[in-house]
């Protein structure tokens, strides 16, 4: 293996970092919010892979598949709430959610 | 420099500007292709680490199918998007602050630290060698005898999912005509009038 795994560890967590900055700065816009969920789990994946490829493991990429998976569906069904969202209200602001408060 | 260190620099220095971009660009659009160049930039990282599968499977669900999705949602969706940006700057400092201590956390944690002894005997389900088994093949003999219940089980998220993407967003409009079988079906010769039309006439 030419790179080191901390290498690919140190681009992950900062790819990490970029997604929860962007939760933070994009309060207001779901869509952003999600892309910024998007990009949480592809840091997950970097780490599995990279984990996978330098301990010669192949779970580590069966449990990438799954998780790849699972942020495909939530991307899916995030997006699909927003659609039923925006129909109803008419707007995609976060601060306006909050049609279940007492 | 060898070529994979090059090209690991390459990829991770074009993936976290994307990344960089997508949180930070005005306009959604940019930010789901730059989402895109990300998730492409990823795949050539998991191309360097040799878990080849991933890396088209990354391309070919992320961009074929996510990214389009989102893609079609923001260009469906009539919101306007400068204002939702307005409060953004308000968040900069914070944001920035936990952003720094996060990565630094992160990338101390992830630096120092080695692999125990006792790590290599114990591999769950070690890769064969390139030169016996590619990757494609080594990942589809265990997906499918030993770990099939996770395959399983990611088969019935996706089907979860589509039933609760369908079930969200599909709505009975007043006044669209829907086909009704049974009642077609069901219809008789007395029900049934028949006219003579001229041509070049309606009714």
């Amino acid at each position: 293996m030419a790179v080191d795994i901390s290498n690919y560890l140190a681009v992950s967590a900062i790819l990490f970092t970029i997604g929860v900055v962007g939760i933070f700065l994009n309060r207001r816009n779901v869509i952003i919010i999600l892309m910024s969920i998007e990009l949480i789990l592809l840091s997950v994946n970097i780490n599995l892979v990279a984990f996978s490829a330098h301990l010669g493991d192949l779970v580590g990429q069966v449990f990438a598949l799954i998780v790849l998976t699972v942020a495909a569906a939530e991307a899916a069904i995030g997006l699909a709430i927003l659609v039923v969202f925006f129909r109803n209200r008419g707007s995609i602001q976060v601060e306006d959610v909050n049609m279940m408060k007492g | 420099m060898t070529l994979a260190t090059a090209f690991f620099y390459l990829f991770s220095a074009v993936m976290l500007a994307s990344a960089v971009m997508v949180i930070a660009s005005r306009n959604p659009v940019h930010s789901v292709l730059f989402l895109i160049l990300a998730f492409f930039n990823a795949a050539g990282l998991f191309l360097l680490l040799g878990a080849e599968f991933l890396a088209m499977i990354l391309v070919v669900v992320y961009v074929g199918a996510v990214a389009v999705l989102f893609l079609f949602v923001v260009m469906m969706l009539d919101i306007d998007f400068g204002e939702l940006r307005s409060g953004a700057m308000q968040y900069l400092p914070i944001g920035g602050l936990i952003g720094v201590i996060l990565a630094v956390e992160l990338i101390l944690v992830l630096t120092s630290w080695a692999f125990g002894p006792e790590i290599a005997p114990a591999l769950a389900s070690p890769a064969p060698e390139p030169t016996v088994m590619d990757n494609v093949a080594a990942l589809g003999a265990i997906l499918y005898t030993r770990y099939v219940l996770f395959f399983q089980l990611s088969g019935l998220i996706l089907l979860v999912a589509m039933i609760g993407a369908i079930v969200l967003t599909l709505r009975h409009k007043e006044g669209v005509r829907r086909q009704d079988i049974a009642a077609q079906v069901a219809r008789n010769k007395s029900g049934i009038e028949i006219r003579k039309v001229e041509s070049g006439k309606g009714i």
